[in-house]
């Protein structure tokens, strides 16, 4: 069985993270019209409470690191197994107010994933459905801006698990710490690479490795809520070192 | 709910002060903090904004300053700051910025003082001020030490039996056999206080043996004609060690202790034994037991050994000061006597003069000879110079065998300028302080720390009492020492592999004489000389002054807690490269520190450089003191 953290380490061949400005939804509009659209109320809640405009300086801007640790790495098949939250803003990570479910998935856990995420047989058995623990999830993520690191994966389990579930999946605007890295390291290839190739190793973006550029302490991966936290003391160091508090949170959300 | 952040649970557990904390405060603490990122050169905290959170340092590197600008302290992961503030004021007191990238814990005020007042061993850890947390620490070491903390009176078993002098030997014996003692106080009226007789000697049983049996005189002999007159006291309150340093310097065994004048009892070395490790003691036996300057060398290995066992056995750099300085002080005693045995007896009475650390009884096993001689008035340097150069040269080359090396500065008896009779180093001293000039003082300090060792030590009172009632009365004295005393400045503390100074720069290694134990006995000196103490040893110079009350209050305890720590730590190093087998120096290597020492020796500097900047303020030039 495979791991998320496996996949946000190497991605090989994953689609390149979309930049263009087109791509990206007025999500305030979107937000308001999802709010009168959705069935669940617990949904409704959460659009109603509304999205930040693009213009909102960083600094103005609430946001929550989130983590999901899966049984593997394909949202149609694998399932979700714990769920980490720590809200944040750019001055302050507030890790005292951080959340940790683990959620039980449909289908057996196998000995291997046991191993990695240090979850045991037993938590799995004892915890909840997704479905029990919704209300408060969304609660935690509402009027925040979703900080992670690979943000296909968090938003792809999380749209499938609702859909699954509800019968409606969910959208949300999200800062990607590891796109952040990609636009510095992993930069269009411009016409000398076209030309011969690319010749070097190119620079690990995952968690650690980008970590390890901010001089971020080496923290053990795996844990939902160990991983919201390092993500969220990344996005702290890009901001200070390659952004500004002042800049416009359309420059870097997606 | 609580939700445990692993990574930040585990960081507390494996640092002070968290290290201590019981496992459910471990997690209400990790619970609590929140977290922030600091680019290299962010400002962290501003002066005077409201104190919010204390500050824990996960990974990078942190300054902190004055108020003024000046750098006040570094900090790398496991280092904290922001304490002051919110003890005290509410308001930051000392800004700080991330002198590299930083991750930062904060730990909100209320979460702080709950661990604060709930925990003591916290509370001490993190105590606002420095110099409270080194007291602990010195409170600690002391306790660990009988010596160092026990009063001489609590050996004192029984009460002292006393007789006249008038009575006969015979009397004397009955009243020892009557009482079970060894020896009796022999007292005379006091024609002023009839109730309280006045001390004339002491008579003990070896008395007995060798001035009456062995002389065979009669039995009715006057106990004054064969008791010890001139009796070498002690004061009650004085510590044991004290009084077993006293036997040693004047080769006694027996030790009446005084209370308010009044005999409180006698306590002899077997007593002291008792609480001593003899160490020292044997060694000095040793040392009077050579016959020639081969065998001096020969216990080199001995007074090495039992320095490296008082500094483990933790006893007080104090007391490993007075008793190696006892040590140093024989070899000198029997390199004299050797010197007149091959030489002759002198032509003119003289004072060997023990000068600096040895005078100060603050030696260590690295210490230079410094040295001089007074002569009598009579001397004629045609007639006498020739035997004295000789004894000097003698007693000087003897000491370098044994490990006292030649003072580099030449501050020896066998420079001709440090060869003058009594009148010449009156007129010395009074020059030095009468005519004071920054430049002839630059090297004077060490005249100013003087004691005499062998033959008129008399005379070595006298300097010390024309000193001390000079330098008082002179100003521009004092103001001209300040000033030499305040060349040497500490660092500012320890970061990484470093020595930090106070403009930041870094260095690798740190002379901890140089920077800490001589700066202070420098500093303390000036204050000794403006009370007019003549007191001898930087902690009993201490004592008088803080008697004097010229410093602010606290701030001699500080010293005296700065002095002894730094002392220790010096005394530490010097044991372990002799342990080692490598030629000890005082050049410490930070690396070679712990975290705990690190922290007490920060304090320890930073109470000598605001001890440094009162000396300035005090003692300027023009000022009245």
């Amino acid at each position: 069985m495979l791991h998320l953290s496996h996949l946000k380490g190497t991605a090989p061949g994953r689609p390149r993270p979309g930049r263009g400005k087109a791509a990206r939804p007025d999500w305030p509009r979107r937000f308001a019209a999802l709010a009168a659209t959705a069935r669940d109320p617990r949904l409704r809640a959460f659009y109603a409470q509304g999205a930040a405009a693009g213009a909102t300086a960083l600094k103005d801007v609430p946001m929550a690191a989130l983590d999901i640790e899966t049984t593997g790495l394909n949202p149609a098949r694998d399932e979700i197994v714990s769920i980490g939250v720590v809200p944040m803003a750019l001055g302050r990570i507030r890790s005292s107010a951080s959340r940790y479910w683990v959620v039980r998935p449909a289908a057996e856990l196998k000995p291997e994933s046991v191993a990695i995420h240090a979850i045991t047989h037993g938590q799995i058995e004892a915890a909840p459905d997704l479905d029990a623990i919704l209300g408060e999830l969304l609660e935690v993520l509402a009027g925040r801006v979703v900080v992670v690191h690979c943000r296909d994966i968090e938003r792809g389990f999380l749209d499938t698990a609702l859909r699954t579930r509800l019968g409606e999946g969910i959208e949300f605007p999200v800062i990607d710490t590891m796109e952040l890295e990609a636009r510095l390291h992993r930069p269009p290839p411009g016409i000398l690479a076209r030309l011969f190739g690319r010749k070097t190793k190119p620079v690990s973006i995952r968690l650690a490795a980008s970590r390890a550029r901010y001089k971020l302490p080496r923290y053990r991966a795996h844990h939902a809520l160990t991983d919201a936290l390092a993500t969220a003391e990344l996005l702290q160091a890009q901001v200070a070192h390659r952004f500004s508090v002042e800049t416009a949170l359309a420059e870097v959300w997606g | 709910m609580q939700v445990e952040q692993l990574e930040i649970l585990d960081f507390l557990r494996a640092h002070p002060p968290f290290d201590g904390l019981p496992e459910d405060a471990l997690q209400r603490v990790a619970a609590a903090i929140d977290v922030r990122y600091y680019k290299a050169g962010e400002q962290i905290v501003e002066f005077g904004q409201a104190s919010e959170f204390w500050h824990v340092v996960r990974s990078g590197a942190v300054e902190i300053f004055r108020r003024n600008g000046t750098l006040y302290n570094r900090l790398t992961a496991g280092g904290y700051f922001g304490e002051f503030g919110l003890l005290r004021h509410g308001r930051v007191r000392f800004p700080a910025r991330a002198l590299e990238d930083s991750l930062l814990y904060l730990i909100p005020q209320p979460m702080f003082l709950e661990l604060f007042d709930g925990n003591e061993a916290f509370a001490d850890h993190v105590e606002v001020e420095d110099r409270t947390r080194l007291r602990q620490v010195m409170s600690r070491r002391e306790d660990a030490n009988d010596l160092m903390s026990a009063t001489v009176d609590t050996l004192v078993g029984r009460a002292a039996v006393t007789l006249g002098s008038g009575a006969s030997a015979r009397e004397a014996a009955q009243r020892m056999t009557q009482e079970g003692v060894s020896s009796l106080l022999i007292v005379d009226d006091n024609p002023d206080v009839p109730d309280l007789p006045l001390l004339s000697g002491i008579l003990t049983d070896r008395d007995l043996r060798t001035r009456l049996l062995a002389p065979g005189l009669d039995h009715d002999t006057p106990v004054a004609e064969i008791m010890t007159p001139g009796v070498v006291t002690v004061a009650h309150n004085r510590l044991v060690f004290e009084a077993m340093l006293a036997m040693l310097r004047h080769n006694v065994h027996h030790l009446p202790v005084l209370k308010h004048q009044r005999p409180l009892g006698i306590v002899a070395l077997s007593d002291i034994i008792r609480y001593e490790s003899r160490n020292s003691l044997f060694v000095v036996g040793g040392i009077f037991r050579c016959q020639t300057v081969d065998e001096l060398a020969a216990r080199v290995p001995d007074v090495r050994a039992c320095f490296i066992r008082m500094v483990g056995e933790e006893t007080s750099a104090h007391m490993v000061g007075s008793a190696m300085a006892a040590i140093g002080r024989s070899f000198k005693q029997r390199l004299l006597e050797l010197a007149e045995a091959e030489l002759g007896p002198p032509p003119v009475p003289y004072c060997f003069l023990a000068l600096g650390s040895m005078a100060r009884q603050e030696q260590l096993i690295v210490t230079d000879q410094d040295n001089a001689l007074v002569l009598d008035d009579r001397f004629d340097p045609a007639r006498h110079d020739a035997y004295f150069e000789a004894l000097a040269t003698f007693v000087s080359d003897g000491l370098a065998r044994c490990g006292y090396s030649y003072c580099t500065g030449g501050v020896m008896a066998t420079n001709r300028q440090w060869r003058q009779p009594l009148k010449a180093w009156e007129r010395c001293f009074s020059d030095w302080i009468e005519r004071p000039t920054p430049g002839s003082l630059l090297n004077a300090a060490i005249f100013f720390d003087l004691d005499g060792v062998w033959g008129r030590s008399e005379w070595a009172e006298r300097l010390r009492e024309l000193i001390a009632r000079k330098a008082r009365g002179h100003s521009r004295f004092l103001a001209c020492m300040a000033r030499n005393a305040l060349l040497r400045t500490p660092p500012l503390g320890f970061f990484k592999d470093f020595v930090v100074e106070s403009d930041g720069r870094h260095s690798h290694a740190i002379n901890i004489k140089r920077r800490g134990t001589a700066p202070l006995a420098d500093l303390i000196r000036v204050h000794a000389l403006a009370i007019g103490s003549q007191a001898l040893n930087s902690f009993e110079r201490l004592r008088e002054i803080i008697d004097a009350a010229i410093l602010p209050l606290g701030r001699g305890q500080d010293l005296y807690d700065a002095l002894e720590f730094i002392s220790a730590v010096r005394a530490r190093h010097q044991a372990e490269d002799l342990a080692a087998g490598v030629d000890p120096d005082n050049s410490i290597d930070p690396e070679k520190l712990s975290e705990f020492e690190r922290k007490s020796l920060r304090d320890a500097f930073l109470i000598l450089g605001s001890a440094q900047k009162f000396l300035k303020y005090r003692y300027q030039p023009g000022r009245a003191n």
